[in-house]
């Protein structure tokens, strides 16, 4: 129910801030270049420019839904809350010879996330307990309970009342309402009823945000964040985390191309040596590398070097390949006329098939640092000491869903860089690209 | 002096179902230092095929090939070649484009780059030596090819259409230039093309080849190229003669053309 309520608001702020935005730039930041004169943009890609004020939006629209569904503390709109605090209901016990008597419950909705808390004083929060009562005249007495919030709780009510169970009493209303056993009724702190053996039962109002098990609040998250980077956890720092799981992908990549490429080469080069590797190669490149971890394991262990050699091979292939298409995709006019020119063989190689490949080889490195990237989160997930994989993993079985939050960013902000810098570098090393 | 010798070439080659193409068949030609021969003819008559086998990318299976009385066994640098587009090299400047060759030959900076600053200057890009390829217009490129080719030194120069991805304007520009280029350095050139009226101009020899099996069909001797040098082509053609060559040439592959594919009205 609440899923549907935050894909409607999203799909309404498309459109809202859609129009919104295009009023502005209307009004405020028309421009007149070429592409603004076109008149048919619907079809041509060329005419499509990201918006950049859509993508600011998008990113703050997903930061307020955020805000919005979860127990944040932040002063931004909310979705209507769980109940906190204390609410009484009282119950009517009836015996079989019709006298009947009420007693007053008293629940102390706390926390669900208690326990992640701490006060002022550094200590971690505690469940609290159950409000002191007075017992109350009758034969029913007065009760007391603690129910966290989002929980559910059976009140054996019965249980203190001076006649109960034994002698046959039953609960025939909840808060004057008459109550069957299996109804329930609604109050604004939550909903009452009666289980099938009609003991009553409490659940508080959940209202729609998410409790932090699924969803933490965006500042938990930073607050978290942090943490991560002073005290660390499983006894490194986040950095170290994420240093590792970095240093395992480079090093993978590294000795992938560093064999992968010359590999490449070959079998662009020579017919022995394409059709000595093509098997591997082509039986190789469909192997997804997650397949391969158990073996790895098995031949390697544990440790750092299975995950190297992992990498190393999820690198292999990808740059393997991209070296033989760059050398493929050289014109066989330039090749002719460098050797007309004078060029001996390896000069061909080195000035001509070589720098010719390098926007293979770069398509290559995207792909296989996304590859690699991808596969160490994975490795680690099953097995390692440290790594934003294995962060994440141990976090999710404590059930610190803001580690793995954190975790799953801070994945997504470096493999995005990655792309960045090799991006960058292409542009650099490669400006031909493209333009020819 | 460099006389290029082509003697009696045939080329056959086996194909995958059994077949064979007879792609050239007996040519035989002989080129003095410092002629311009024009080849013309229709698709498929293995004119770049014999141009290739003059550059060594192709060996023929009869006949040889000698410059200066040596045979030709594979490229070298004694044989430059200028291709149609695409065989810059994008990752260098036009300088190193066109100091290729000296560069590959390990000669010193100061021996070339005189020879090479020279060349950019008669081919009029004295002021995008350090452009970048991507940067020049299609006909800038070919001149670069030019000078990279001329750079080297060679004593034949094979061109497989190099004017012909040029637009109309540009092509008749550089047809001037490659005439200029011929008188002031004197190089042997073959010139592959499709254009009657460009190997009319360029060529003080004209060789019409003919297809299935590949070889020479008539060869002409013509005054047009010495005429063209230094003016304007636009009054070459107006030469009564020119004209009639061009009508007499372009009936010639006409005729050819239709013996291989059928004359229209049979095949519609």
């Amino acid at each position: 129910m609440t899923g549907f309520i935050v894909l409607a608001l999203y799909v309404a702020a498309f459109f809202v801030a859609y129009l919104a935005v295009s009023a502005l730039y209307r009004a405020f930041f028309a421009r007149a270049d070429f592409t603004a004169l076109k008149t048919v943009t619907f079809g041509d890609e060329s005419a499509v420019r990201p918006n950049r004020a859509a993508s600011v939006l998008s990113v703050i629209t997903i930061f307020l839904l955020w805000v919005a569904f979860t127990n944040s503390s932040l002063p931004l709109p909310q979705a209507s809350s769980p109940y906190l605090g204390e609410v009484t209901f009282t119950y009517t016990s009836t015996l079989p010879d019709g006298r009947a008597d009420d007693a007053e419950v008293s629940v102390l909705v706390y926390r669900e996330d208690i326990s992640q808390t701490v006060d002022s004083e550094g200590n971690p929060g505690r469940i609290p307990a159950a409000p002191e009562v007075e017992p109350g005249d009758g034969f029913a007495k007065n009760d007391s309970v603690v129910v966290p919030r989002y929980g559910y709780k059976v009140i054996n009510v019965l249980g203190n009342d001076e006649l109960g169970r034994s002698e046959d009493a039953v609960i025939t209303a909840l808060n004057g309402t008459e109550v069957q056993a299996g109804e329930t009724i609604k109050l604004p702190e939550g909903e009452l009823g009666l289980t099938d053996k009609g003991t009553p039962t409490f659940s508080p109002s959940t209202g729609n945000r998410m409790q932090r098990l699924y969803l933490p609040a965006p500042e938990v998250t930073v607050e978290r964040f942090v943490e991560l980077n002073e005290d660390g956890y499983r006894n490194y720092t986040l950095w170290q985390h994420t240093w590792i799981s970095l240093q395992r992908v480079l090093l993978g990549f590294f000795f992938g191309a560093l064999v992968g490429i010359p590999l490449g080469y070959a079998m662009g080069l020579t017919n022995w040596a394409r059709g000595w590797f093509d098997p591997i190669v082509e039986f190789m490149r469909p192997v997804p590398p997650l397949a391969l971890i158990p073996l790895m394991i098995i031949w390697f262990g544990i440790g750092e070097q299975s995950k190297v050699i992992l990498l190393f091979l999820a690198a292999l292939w990808i740059m393997a390949i991209a070296a033989r298409a760059g050398v493929s995709g050289v014109a066989i006019s330039k090749v002719h006329a460098a050797y007309s020119l004078g060029a001996s063989k390896m000069q061909v190689l080195t000035k001509v098939i070589i720098p010719n490949s390098l926007p293979e080889i770069f398509t290559g490195a995207r792909v296989a640092m996304g590859v690699c990237w991808g596969t160490v989160v994975a490795a680690e997930l099953v097995a390692a000491e440290r790594g934003l994989g294995m962060m994440i993993m141990v976090a999710s079985k404590f059930q610190l869903t803001d580690i793995v939050i954190v975790g799953i960013i801070l994945i997504g902000i470096i493999g995005f860089l990655i792309d960045v810098g090799i991006r960058m570098l292409e542009k650099w090393l490669v400006p031909w690209k493209g333009r020819v | 002096m460099s006389t290029l010798k082509i003697d009696n070439i045939s080329m056959r080659f086996d194909l995958p179902n059994g077949g064979h193409v007879q792609a050239l068949k007996d040519v035989s030609l002989e080129l003095q230092s410092g002629e311009l021969m024009s080849v013309l003819g229709p698709s498929g008559c293995g004119k770049t095929t014999l141009l290739n086998i003059v550059a060594g990318f192709l060996a023929p299976t009869e006949g040889k090939i000698t410059l200066n009385d040596h045979k030709v066994t594979g490229p070298d640098a004694e044989r430059g070649m200028v291709f149609q587009q695409g065989a810059l090299f994008e990752w260098m400047s036009v300088r190193d484009n066109v100091s290729f060759g000296p560069r590959m030959k390990g000669e010193s900076k100061s021996k070339y780059m005189p020879t090479v600053n020279h060349l950019l200057d008669v081919v009029g890009l004295k002021d995008f030596k350090e452009k970048a390829i991507y940067e020049l217009s299609g006909g800038m490129q070919q001149r670069v090819a030019l000078a990279r080719c001329l750079a080297n030194d060679p004593d034949v120069i094979l061109m497989d259409e190099p004017l012909g991805a040029l637009d109309a304007l540009t092509r008749e520009k550089m047809q001037g230039l490659v005439l200029k280029l011929w008188k002031e350095t004197g190089k042997t050139i073959i010139l592959i093309t499709h254009s009657v009226e460009e190997a009319l101009l360029l060529g003080e020899r004209l060789l019409v080849m003919a297809p299935r099996p590949g070889r020479i069909h008539k060869e002409y001797r013509l005054p047009f190229a010495d005429l063209g040098v230094g003016k304007d082509l636009r009054e070459v053609k107006k030469h009564p003669e020119f004209s009639q060559r061009r009508e007499e040439i372009l009936e010639m592959i006409w005729n050819m053309e239709e013996e291989i594919m059928g004359r229209v009205e049979e095949s519609a």
